[in-house]
């Protein structure tokens, strides 16, 4: 746990900002800093990124502190490179622009950086926020207008949450069989 | 004596060899106790849900390496439970496959030939059937479509699934609530019990050691909930022990036991294989589909059909060609994963970096409704290790379920590599064809190449250099141990491996029931099939007296 509120939020910024250069979103309001605005509807911070990463399950709960102050660390270090000046009232990559953000993390993520594979787990949850509201039933998901799983268009269930698709096959024949094709339906 | 339990047969793992094994030894006589490290769980208990702790989580297991991630089941039934139920026979020229030692690598008893009725038991067991075109689903008709038009043939794949009940809900990973999947769940395992056998389910093996009469088979019990938390410790003896913990778990074992068992072969935990897997990602022009196949739902749709469906359906076996050189014949195949798994290694066609995240990624993940996902089984080398054991079980557990860190090291070589190349190529040609789709295959930069049919860590051959089992499947210099899961499996099968298996399991079975009643349990051979079935015994009966004797 971080030791203060200061920290927390400190902390909650930085990873989603992070989450949202994986799958970025729409601001929550005109002064929102960390999404960074870069898409319309809504992106991986809205569909719960940061509940799942410090959801005990997940595994990377205890890492999550480390990594805010290494990936600041990384971004003021761009930063210093880039010649850029930083908001100093927020942190580091937090104020970095979308696109300095990207590439950032594009570089954290690629193989062969020595840090890659904390990095990747931090992507692989925020993704899976969006993808699959990992942290929800879902069914209270879809019924709660989930953005990803509304992005996907992720078919409704049916009345006992289960799904079903009555119709699922064009029944038609579509090409021949491999010539070869044995008795049991098998390559030869 | 002390009072340490004792059985006569102890299996490692509950998937396809270790199902078939329990059942053949439990049916003829012998007391067998199976240990698994995964939860049991009943068909009204698989969900439809991604939620962190459904059984979408618990029943998998994950686990990220060097340059190769491996995807397994982590449950009683194994990989069985949440598999795809696709069980074609692999093609004969596999069998004569040299791959990376220069020589055939499948022990010279071994031919499609001589395997045919074994797959012929297994396929009577589940049962396997072939399936029509009636059955199968609008993402297989459309790639059918798709090969057709390319000059390709295409074919519905034989399945294990009872199409009667399947409710092509596409949530086969998360295990069958409907039983329509015919995993071992319904067959094999209940028959083992009905015979005495014990399962014990959340009790994961560590490491073997020796006694005077045979094996003690050291476990840990596992949390229920939280899969790093490990609970009581305990041993059981036995005659015989039967490895079935999944190609990714067994040579494992055998490394943290080699101190105690002395002189493990070379083998264990070497030339793994990842059956040359790949996967593509199509992203279908609804209006071309339309226009080049006349393509229809019924609805005015004419695709947009990717979450519909029960797994593979369709598979495109032209590139199976024997007379082809090695290590440039692959099949491809049809297949549906659920977001998460099926989304996020997916990249961008033709993207700018980053092709994996970021803006442009969240802009297919809108069209997903849209996506044909293409499965590559090509020739690899066979070219993964594993390295070191780690503490306990096969993997350092990240998350609670599901996510670990292994050993394994995969460096594609450039054999392995032009398989991908020239199989993504086809996807390419067939799936982009007059503009039907973009396509572009899963990025191997995130969690290396990645494999749901691990293979070979442990294989069957003649050779002891690079064998670690005899053509009887006994770990060389350890009589009474035996490996009979896809460890076993000497290399790549360009199909679907676990019908293989199941054959290799059933194949070596007869001889597995002579070393335990060499050891004095009174157990025989010759059980029909689970459901009580008797053709495929038949078909078998002749071949079992030279596999019993040694
Ligand atoms: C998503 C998915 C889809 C697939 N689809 C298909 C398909 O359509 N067709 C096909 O042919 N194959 C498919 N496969 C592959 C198939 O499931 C495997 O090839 C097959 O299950 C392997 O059988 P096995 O006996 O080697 O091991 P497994 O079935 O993996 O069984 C090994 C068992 O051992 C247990 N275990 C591991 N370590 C320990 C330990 N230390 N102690 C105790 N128990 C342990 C595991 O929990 C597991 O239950 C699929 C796999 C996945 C993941």
């Amino acid at each position: 746990m971080p030791p203060d509120n200061a920290e927390r939020r400190r902390r909650t910024m930085t990873l989603e900002a992070f989450a949202d250069t994986i799958i970025p979103g729409e601001k929550r309001s005109p002064d929102d800093r960390a999404i960074a605005g870069a898409s319309t509807g809504q992106g991986a911070v809205a569909a719960g990124a940061i509940e799942l990463l410090e959801t005990p399950a997940a595994g990377l709960v205890d890492l999550l502190d480390g990594l805010t102050t290494v990936l600041n660390g990384h971004a003021t270090a761009r930063a210093a490179r880039l010649g850029t000046t930083l908001d100093s009232g927020i942190p580091p990559f937090v104020a970095l622009s979308f696109d300095d953000r990207t590439e950032l993390v594009g570089e954290l993520l690629a193989p062969g950086h020595p840090e890659k594979e904390a990095w990747v787990g931090l992507a692989l949850f925020s993704n899976m926020a969006f993808d699959t509201a990992a942290h929800m039933h879902t069914v209270d998901a879809l019924a709660a207008g989930h953005p990803g799983l509304a992005a996907t268009g992720f078919a409704p269930p049916d009345a006992d949450g289960l799904w079903r698709f009555p119709a699922y096959s064009y029944r038609r024949k579509f090409a021949e069989l491999h010539p070869h094709t044995t008795a049991s339906g098998s390559p030869a | 004596m002390n009072s340490t339990e004792s059985t006569d047969v102890l299996v490692i793992g509950t998937g396809f060899g270790g199902a078939v094994a329990a059942y053949h030894l439990a049916a003829g006589g012998a007391k067998v106790v199976m240990l698994e490290r995964g939860p049991w769980v009943r068909s009204e208990e698989f969900e439809h849900d991604f939620l962190l702790g459904s059984s979408y989580t618990r029943i998998f297991d994950f686990v990220v390496g060097d340059g190769m991630s491996l995807l397994g089941g982590n449950c009683v039934g194994g990989g069985s439970v949440v598999y795809f139920a696709a069980m074609p026979r692999a093609p004969k020229f596999v069998f004569d496959r040299q791959g990376s030692i220069g020589r055939r690598m499948w022990p010279s008893s071994i031919s499609r030939d001589t395997l045919e009725p074994w797959y012929d038991r297994v396929s009577e067991a589940l049962p396997v059937s072939m399936s029509d075109w009636n059955q199968v689903t609008y993402a297989g008709g459309l790639f059918a479509a798709a090969c057709n038009h390319s000059g390709r043939t295409a074919n519905p794949v034989p399945v294990a699934i009872d199409v009667d009940r399947c409710t092509n809900c596409n949530w086969m990973m998360s295990g069958c609530r409907f039983d329509a999947k015919r995993s071992l769940l319904l067959n094999y395992l209940p028959a083992a019990v009905a015979c005495g056998a014990e399962i014990r389910p959340l009790h994961e093996v560590q490491r073997l050691s020796r006694t005077d009469r045979g094996y003690r088979v050291h476990y840990s019990t596992v949390d229920a909930e939280d899969y790093r938390i490990l609970h009581d410790e305990g041993v059981i003896d036995a005659k015989i022990v039967i490895m079935a913990a999944g190609a990714g778990a067994t040579p494992v074992i055998l490394q943290r036991s080699a101190a105690a068992l002395g002189g493990m072969p070379d083998a264990v935990g070497r030339y793994f294989s990842g059956n040359g897997e790949r996967l593509n990602t199509a992203i279908v022009d609804e209006d071309r589909a339309r226009e080049l196949f006349g393509l229809d739902r019924g609805d005015g749709r004419a695709y947009e059909a990717n979450q519909i469906g029960k797994g593979p359906c369709v598979a495109s076996w032209d590139d199976l060609d024997a007379s082809l050189p090695e290590y440039s014949r692959f099949s491809l195949e049809q297949l549906y994963f659920p977001p998460g798994f099926g989304t996020i290694l997916a990249q961008v066609p033709g993207a700018a970096a980053p092709s994996w995240f970021g803006r442009e990624k969240k802009e297919i993940v809108g069209k997903w409704q849209s996506w044909l996902t293409t499965f590559t089984m090509s020739e690899d080398d066979n070219e993964g290790v594993f390295g070191p054991p780690p503490p306990t079980g096969n993997a350092h557990r990240i998350s609670q379920q599901m996510l670990g860190r292994g050993t394994i090291s995969y460096e594609p070589t450039a054999n392995t590599r032009h398989g991908w190349e020239i199989s993504d190529a086809a996807v390419k040609a067939v799936m982009e064809r007059d503009g039907l789709a973009k396509v572009m295959p899963w990025t191997n930069d995130v969690v290396g190449a990645y494999t749901v049919h691990p293979l070979a860590s442990c294989r069957i051959g003649d050779d002891p250099a690079t064998s670690a089992l005899d053509d009887r499947h006994e770990l060389r210099g350890h009589p009474g141990i035996f490996v009979t899961d896809g460890s076993a499996v000497p290399g790549a099968l360009t199909v679907n491996p676990a019908l293989t298996i199941a054959a290799l399991a059933e194949r070596a079975m007869p001889g597995i029931v002579q070393a335990a009643k060499d050891r004095g349990v009174s157990v025989k051979y010759g059980a029909p099939s689970p459901l009580g079935e008797i053709a495929g015994r038949r078909g078998t009966l002749p071949l079992v007296s030279d596999l019993a004797v040694r």
